[in-house]
């Protein structure tokens, strides 16, 4: 089984490979796709075998857990790896168009293909110090990505983020190492049991040193500072798979840990949370109402959205994970998807600063269909993916009598229609200040396709959850599920426990 | 030993927290260079330290017979070591084109991406 886990690891790894040795030339960026869509393949078969079998396990060099490095893949993991490739496929097309040569000869292709094999290492790894090494090639290759170019606000942006990383990082490793010390295992599923006997009290003082780490990468209130610093200064293409997927990464191995390790005092850590959770999502969507670039909006809203994942964290209840785990995957299609969106504007329109652009439902107004798709699913307008994704996280926050958690839920779903709303009026449905007329066909037919159709895909995507929610409903109910009584998880790394 | 390393450990962050804190990006990746290595020292006291008692495994034998040091500790932190390096190695790569590029090393100078005039 092993190979089905090790797999998507290694796709992207020799991608990157092949396509730093093809960087001087244009089948590097084919190479790009091609590995994306091998990547696919292979994460939908893992994901089936996940639904088959259950969670799927695999030591590496066949020493037994918890001595070796274990992945593991139940049906959280499983779908954060396949919608981590859909969005590698979606980024890889969109990068034909997006990408100038120049970038592609400074190894944008490799760098690209190391951050996804970065990415899903993170998603599917059992053993903490290996979560560390994903994450770090993860980050070697964002700050790569970020810098590409060498734009003055990309480095600005980039001391930025790759400080308050390296912090985090630390944090981290540090956490690790006193997690070690106090339980002698990095086994995720080992730690599980082995944390009950650990000393309690310095227990939740590593909980918090995770929190805090892992806070940092998902960008929580209040550690979020590194994000809209940095995230609008890269090329679109590099934006939206950063929007997508990096802060994801922090928010699963949040859920990852404090629902499998850090449970033990869940009234002191899943307060904080649930704190954390509802400052996330009023300061988030109160920085983006105070911007008047597509790009630092939608940057601002990232954080907000992180916010409803860490409230369905924090909540802990059946329903509550359902909504996490639910969001999760929603918010990943629209708001990489935004991204894609945005830097279509900047072709046509000639910028994202909304004072200075205009006129596009007139003179392009397929782009402004798909524009309206994903972003009136962030705000959570049915029937949209969104909605159902907010409706569960309301539902669970009445449920558990946090009146006032879901009341800020609802404000700031108001408040993030008001941030669409003002990208659809100064961008969408005014004249462009320059008259301009931002139309399609300014492009190549060939560079039309390439940005059009991942957006299409993934506004598709965005539909059919929006319209069929109930099998992805009852998916995040089995995973959640998994989730809360880890014993297939552990029985799987393990070996079934006496 | 463990409270010589402890003190050591103490010492290293708070002056790594002290270079952090100030106003110059040069002190903070010079911080952030001593904060890992107090991360790594956890790390290997966290493994236990022993004393004489290295973990080599005789011939013919599958595990060290009696009392040996404990092994895994040593092989997280030369990981942590060198992914650290290469972090390092960019972040100060990156720290001198800001120095370039923007002629400040002064982060409460550095608006490029975000300025001020953005709240009008």
């Amino acid at each position: 089984m092993s190979w089905l886990l090790a797999l998507p690891i290694a796709i992207p790894f020799l991608t990157a490979v092949a396509t730093f040795l093809t960087r001087d030339r244009p089948a590097g960026r084919w190479i790009s796709i091609l590995g994306s869509a091998i990547l696919l393949f292979a994460s939908i078969a893992l994901m089936n075998a996940v639904l088959r079998e259950g969670v799927v396990a695999g030591q590496m060099g066949g020493w037994a857990a918890p001595f070796g490095i274990t992945l593991v893949a139940d049906l959280l993991s499983a779908v954060m790896v396949l919608i981590t490739a859909i969005v590698a496929v979606a980024v890889s097309i969109y990068a034909l168009a997006d990408v100038d040569k120049k970038m592609e000869r400074l190894g944008y292709h490799a760098l690209f293909n190391m951050l996804i094999a970065g990415v899903v290492g993170a998603f599917v790894t059992g053993d903490l110090f290996n979560l560390y090494v994903w994450f770090e090639v993860m980050l070697i290759a964002s700050f790569g990505l970020l810098v590409l170019g060498g734009r003055p606000e990309q480095i600005d942006g980039g001391v930025k983020y790759v400080a308050l990383n390296l912090v985090s990082t630390i944090m981290f490793l540090t956490g690790i190492g006193l997690l070690y010390g106090m339980t002698g295992t990095l086994n995720m599923a080992d730690l599980a049991s082995a944390v009950d006997d650990a000393d309690q009290r310095l227990l939740t003082v590593v909980a918090v040193l995770f929190m805090i780490a892992f806070g940092v990468k998902a960008a929580v209130f209040p550690l979020f500072f590194w994000l809209p610093a940095s995230y609008h200064t890269p090329a679109f293409a590099v934006s939206a798979v950063f929007a997508g997927l990096l802060t994801k990464v922090g928010v699963y191995a949040l859920m990852r840990m404090f629902t499998l390790v850090f449970d033990h005092d869940t009234a002191f850590t899943h307060t904080i949370l649930l704190w954390i959770a509802g400052f996330t999502m009023v300061v988030g969507v109160l920085g983006a109402a105070a911007q008047s670039d597509m790009r630092k909006i939608l940057s601002f809203h990232i954080v907000s959205q992180i916010g409803y994942m860490i409230l369905g964290l924090a909540l802990l209840t059946p329903l509550a994970i359902v909504g996490a785990v639910f969001y999760l995957v929603h918010h990943i299609v629209v708001k990489a998807n935004l991204f894609l969106i945005a830097g279509v504007t900047q072709r046509i329109a000639g910028g994202t600063e909304l004072s200075k652009i205009g006129g596009l439902y007139k003179s392009a107004p397929f782009l402004a269909i798909l524009f309206v798709i994903p972003a009136f699913s962030l705000a959570g307008f049915p029937p949209l993916s969104g909605f159902w994704a907010k409706l569960l996280l309301v539902k669970a926050a009445l449920d558990a009598q946090g009146w006032i958690i879901a009341g800020i839920a609802l404000a700031v779903g108001l408040l993030t229609i008001y941030s669409m709303t003002k990208i659809w009026a100064q961008a969408f449905w005014e004249p462009h200040p320059d008259g301009i007329e931002p139309k399609l066909s300014l492009l190549s037919n060939r560079d039309r396709a390439a940005f059009l159709l991942p957006i299409a895909g993934l506004a598709l995507m965005t539909v059919i959850i929006g319209i069929m929610p109930e099998p992805f409903v009852r998916f995040a109910e089995a995973s959640a599920a998994q989730l809360l009584d880890p014993t297939a998880y552990i029985a799987a790394v393990l070996g079934e426990q006496p | 030993m463990e409270v010589l390393f402890a003190i050591t450990i103490g010492v290293l962050v708070a002056c790594s927290v002290y270079l952090m804190l100030s106003n110059h990006l040069l002190r903070f990746i010079f911080g952030l260079v001593l904060i890992s290595n107090a991360a790594n020292l956890t790390i290997f006291v966290a493994g236990r330290l022993t004393d004489g008692a290295p973990p080599l495994i005789p011939e013919g034998a599958d595990a060290p017979i009696g009392f040996a040091a404990n092994a895994l500790p040593q092989a997280l932190v030369l990981t942590a070591i060198v992914i650290g390096f290469g972090l390092f190695a960019f972040a100060i790569v990156l720290v001198f084109r800001a120095w370039t590029t923007l002629h400040s090393l002064t982060p409460d100078e550095m608006r490029l991406a975000e300025p001020e005039e953005a709240h009008k």
